[in-house]
């Protein structure tokens, strides 16, 4: 069992605090991503897991064991690095055999020439050789062997990076943002490929990324990262149908939600730019909120009514199946913005006027301070949304 | 490479760099040790940085006064001041015109440029000494100036730098109706101003320091830099004064020290760029 | 034209004191002519046979040789295990990287005149040093033995801080990350990241310091003209030097200038051996 646990972590740069009293739990197997804008402090935090950075306070288990003040080598990872961060004056072979050479052979046999009259080196030698050309073979690159990084496309580049992670069957997969440097078409295609590597190894992967189509659509669970904390860990689905916070609300999705101040007048009930919303909340009467209404959640209608937005259309963007509509609200002082199916909404022209409702269990409400307010009872469970929308 | 060292480690870094650091200052120790001395104790058998008796402002007066000194320190101002002015003045425009314009020779110039980079002065120095015979010339301040007033790294500094510079910016200027000397001192130069910086450091510090030429070029006391009246003094004292030599060799060096402390990243930058050359 | 009037001057100056007389010094090397003499005759190669067949020049030759390869492998060596060691720890860098790159700034000419004070026979520190020590003591400058060596000392510690500050400069742009993947890989402590990543990513620019100071030595003349003046006898000669003896002190003009090509071939081919180099750094980006 390789149970990550991450224990009341913190870290400071100087006086900037980066994380703050984090605590994670990651199973063995699982595919977690920690997702969050640059500067959140994700990267520091797979840093300290990997144990190229030592925390301020708090403590790592990885198994059974703390593995604080434990050398990177001994705590059983592999990581790929945004740069891939390849040895540039040594071949491919001779990258992928490194961690293998560091590990079973002795500074005496790892000696140029004067190694192999050390007894036992040809024999590691030749089985290093071998793991490396099967690890290679299982990842299309066997045939690049004798190349240097500097001679390999970006992709190749990358799938060495896998490789010299995976010729050692670490116990974790460590991955800070490896596709960020591949183009945007190859970027998809690798996405899939680590999808199948997670799938085949069966072991832990975490994963770095600020790039919310590449966490939704790899992980098992994503852990939202906001300045240095930690905001939510759930499910793709959860993340995006049921956010805790209103930033993480914000953070994931695109186009972005759309946010709306409001006052809530009776149980269940809300004013919001001149309308009424209807919507699952216990909140007490006054008091106020945010509401946060993604923009596929509106659906066209009549007009007039409760949970219904009448506005004029300011802009419209086609993106093919469908289409994003800006609308001016009365009351608003940005657009909102609306996504519909392009054969559901035919003839709409800007100047337009338009009637949009949304149902209740689309409204998320959230306090001021941006924290989710849910109702009680079964109700709250929302229906979860097609991935189709992070396809983007 | 800065990772964590362990405290053994980080004490070991440094002891060594101190013992280095110790070991190439001593030159420097020793001058300004002994410039503070009377002869008696500078002649005495037995090492201590400080005096017994302080003698530095003797040394240092005598430094002052009975070799021209502040005269030789004043010629090296001169000559370099002159030596940088005539060189931006030179090559710029030229840089300019090989960075941004184009016209039949161009690459033709450059590779006159590249050549010139490639040849050590001191080559030139005998045909130089005689152009400077013929023109009449040596022993005076042109002498000591007119082979330095173009620079072949300078032209190739500059123009590397001003290719950098987006072509839309000279359009710009020009549609703003800027002359094309005006584009250079006005808009290349300020926005290449870190290599002007870094190329002027390099300059002075070059000819301030330099002593082949000038061996060759002046032979008037008055018209001296510091490198030669320095030998000079040294060689009138007959090595027996050492008290006031060293004051006088504080002196010259002294002010390209505290100019380099003062702007260390400055003069790194200068001294290694000169490294392509 | 107007590029013309933009280059124009500096074209006219590179011409007059650069081309025209490196040509020069070419046609002067293959003449009888004596500086202030009205007329002249093509000698052939002459001036050479007979630089070649002096005892001095070869001497000369000799001793640059000697210097240059005493000081290359020891300004390189020290600059890049001082380099190193400042770039291994975080504390006090600037501080390490100026008091080492001090020498290099100094006036040297006056910096010499320090070191002879130093290595006086009697008064000197390093004699008294020595003596306290119980080491033997010698008249440094003085003595043909040693001369040549100890200016080459002072040549290593005149350029071990430029060796510095370029190797830092290599230093500085290895990507952090492959000492992050080196930790990773296993190979996390010193030697092994030194031998793993520092000294192979540092291979292109330790090539081209090599040839730098290299070309640095070869222009020695400060310390000799102050120090040593050649001697004792050819001890301390060195090409730069021979050069500026015979063509100005002893006004053998056409001497000089066969002097000043053989430095000159020399020079080109180290500068163009370092063109190659730089060629082969752009290998690993």
């Amino acid at each position: 069992m390789s149970n990550i646990h991450l224990h009341q972590i913190t870290k400071s740069f100087g006086p900037t605090p980066v994380l703050r009293d984090v605590s994670l739990v990651i199973k063995d197997g699982e595919f977690l991503t920690l997702l969050g804008p640059s500067g959140c402090g994700k990267s520091t935090l797979l840093r300290i897991l990997a144990g190229l950075e030592v925390q301020d306070s708090g403590s790592v288990w990885i198994g059974e064991r703390p593995v604080d003040g434990v050398r990177p080598k001994l705590r059983d990872i592999a990581m790929v690095f945004q740069s891939y961060a390849l040895y540039p004056h040594m071949t491919v072979g001779a990258n992928m055999a490194l961690p293998l050479r560091m590990r079973r052979l002795n500074a005496w046999q790892r000696l140029p020439i004067l190694g192999w009259v050390v007894p036992g080196t040809r024999r590691v030698a030749a089985e290093i050789e071998a793991e490396v050309s099967r690890t290679a073979k299982a990842l299309d690159i066997g045939h690049l062997l004798s190349r240097k990084p500097g001679q390999l496309s970006g992709g190749q580049r990358q799938r060495v990076a896998v490789g010299r992670a995976m010729v050692r069957h670490p116990a974790v997969f460590l991955m800070d943002e490896p596709l960020s440097n591949l183009d945007a078409k190859l970027r998809v295609q690798m996405r899939a490929e680590i999808k199948d590597l997670h799938r085949r190894l069966g072991v832990t992967f975490v994963y770095v990324t600020h790039d919310q189509a590449e966490a939704m659509t790899l992980s098992d669970r994503v852990a939202v990262m906001l300045e240095g904390e930690l905001i939510q860990v759930a499910p793709p689905q959860e993340i995006y149908a049921n956010p805790d916070d209103c930033r993480v609300a914000e953070f994931v999705g695109s186009p972005k939600i759309n946010l709306l101040d409001s006052v809530v007048r009776e149980r269940g009930s809300v004013d919001a730019v001149g309308t009424r919303f209807q919507l699952l909340s216990d909140a007490e009467p006054g008091t106020a909120l945010t509401l946060g209404i993604r923009p596929e959640a509106f659906h066209l209608s009549d007009g007039g009514g409760v949970n219904t937005l009448t506005g004029a259309v300011r802009l419209i963007e086609h993106m093919g199946s469908d289409l994003f509509v800006h609308l001016d609200l009365a009351g608003l002082d940005h657009a909102l913005i609306v996504r519909l199916t392009a054969d559901r909404a035919p003839h709409i022209a800007p100047g337009q006027t338009l009637h949009l409702s949304v149902k209740p269990d689309r409204v998320l409400a959230f306090s001021r301070d941006g924290k989710r307010l849910r109702a009680a009872g079964p109700a709250e469970m929302c229906k979860v949304p097609s991935l189709r929308q992070f396809a983007l | 490479m800065s990772v964590r060292l362990s405290p053994t480690a980080a004490i070991m870094r440094h002891g060594v760099l101190l013992i280095t650091a110790a070991v190439v200052l001593v030159p420097f120790v020793w001058m300004v040790s002994l410039s503070l001395k009377p002869p008696g104790e500078i002649f005495r058998q037995h090492f201590s940085f400080l005096p017994e008796q302080w003698y530095a402002v003797q040394n240092y007066s005598k430094a002052l006064t009975s070799a021209p000194l502040p005269r030789y320190m004043g010629n090296g101002v001169l000559v370099c001041a002159a030596i940088l002015t005539l060189q931006i003045l030179i090559c710029a425009p030229c840089a300019y015109a090989l960075a941004k314009l184009r016209f039949r020779g161009r690459d033709l110039i450059f590779g006159f440029v590249l050549i010139g980079l490639l040849l050590p002065h001191q080559v030139l120095s005998l045909p130089l000494f005689v152009l400077g015979y013929e023109l009449g010339i040596l022993n005076t301040y042109a002498a000591l100036i007119f082979p330095f007033v173009v620079s072949p790294f300078g032209i190739f500094l500059f123009r590397q730098v001003f290719k950098t510079i987006p072509d839309d910016v000279v359009h710009a200027a020009r549609l703003d109706g800027l002359s094309e000397l005006g584009i250079v001192w006005k808009v290349m130069v300020p926005m290449a101003l870190p290599a002007v910086i870094a190329f002027s450091i390099f300059s002075v510090v070059g000819h301030w320091n330099d002593l082949f030429w000038p061996l060759i070029a002046v032979r008037s006391e008055s018209l001296m830099p510091p490198p030669l009246g320095i030998i000079a003094f040294a060689n009138e004292q007959a090595g027996n004064d050492y008290g006031p030599l060293m004051a006088a060799a504080t002196i010259v060096v002294l002010p390209l020290v505290v100019a380099f402390l003062a702007a260390q990243k400055w003069f790194v930058e200068g001294m290694t760029g000169g490294a392509v050359k | 034209m107007l590029a013309c009037a933009l280059a124009g001057p500096a074209v006219l100056l590179l011409f007059s004191l650069f081309f025209v007389p490196v040509i020069a010094v070419f046609v002067i090397s293959l003449t009888d002519w004596q500086f202030g003499a009205p007329t002249f005759a093509f000698v052939g190669i002459a001036n050479f046979r007979e630089v070649l067949a002096d005892e001095g020049f070869r001497a000369s030759l000799l001793n640059t040789i000697v210097y240059v390869l005493i000081v290359v492998p020891g300004t390189v060596i020290l600059g890049l295990a001082i380099a190193v060691l400042i770039e291994s720890g975080r504390s006090l860098r600037a501080l390490y990287r100026a008091l080492h790159f001090l020498p290099f700034m100094a006036t040297i000419a006056a910096m010499a005149i320090a070191w002879e004070a130093l290595l006086h026979p009697t008064i000197g520190l390093v004699n008294q040093t020595f003596l306290a020590m119980g080491l033997p003591t010698a008249n440094w400058l003085r003595d043909e033995v040693t001369a040549l060596p100890v200016l080459a000392i002072i040549g290593i510690w005149q350029n071990l801080g430029f060796a510095m500050v370029l190797f830092l400069a290599g230093l500085k742009s290895i990507p952090r990350d492959l000492y992050d993947a080196a930790e990773i890989d296993g190979a996390d402590r010193w030697l092994d990241r030194l031998c793993t990543v520092t000294l192979p990513m540092l291979n292109p620019v330790s090539m081209f310091v090599v040839i730098v100071v290299a070309l640095r030595a070869f222009e020695a003349f400060d310390t000799i003209k102050v120090l040593t003046q050649g001697g004792p006898g050819h001890a301390s000669d060195v090409l730069l030097y021979t050069l500026y003896r015979e063509s100005f002190e002893y006004l053998r003009t056409g001497y000089g200038a066969s002097v000043a090509v053989i430095f000159l071939a020399i020079v080109v081919a180290l500068t163009l051996i370092q063109a190659r180099a730089m060629d082969k750094r752009v290998h690993y980006q």
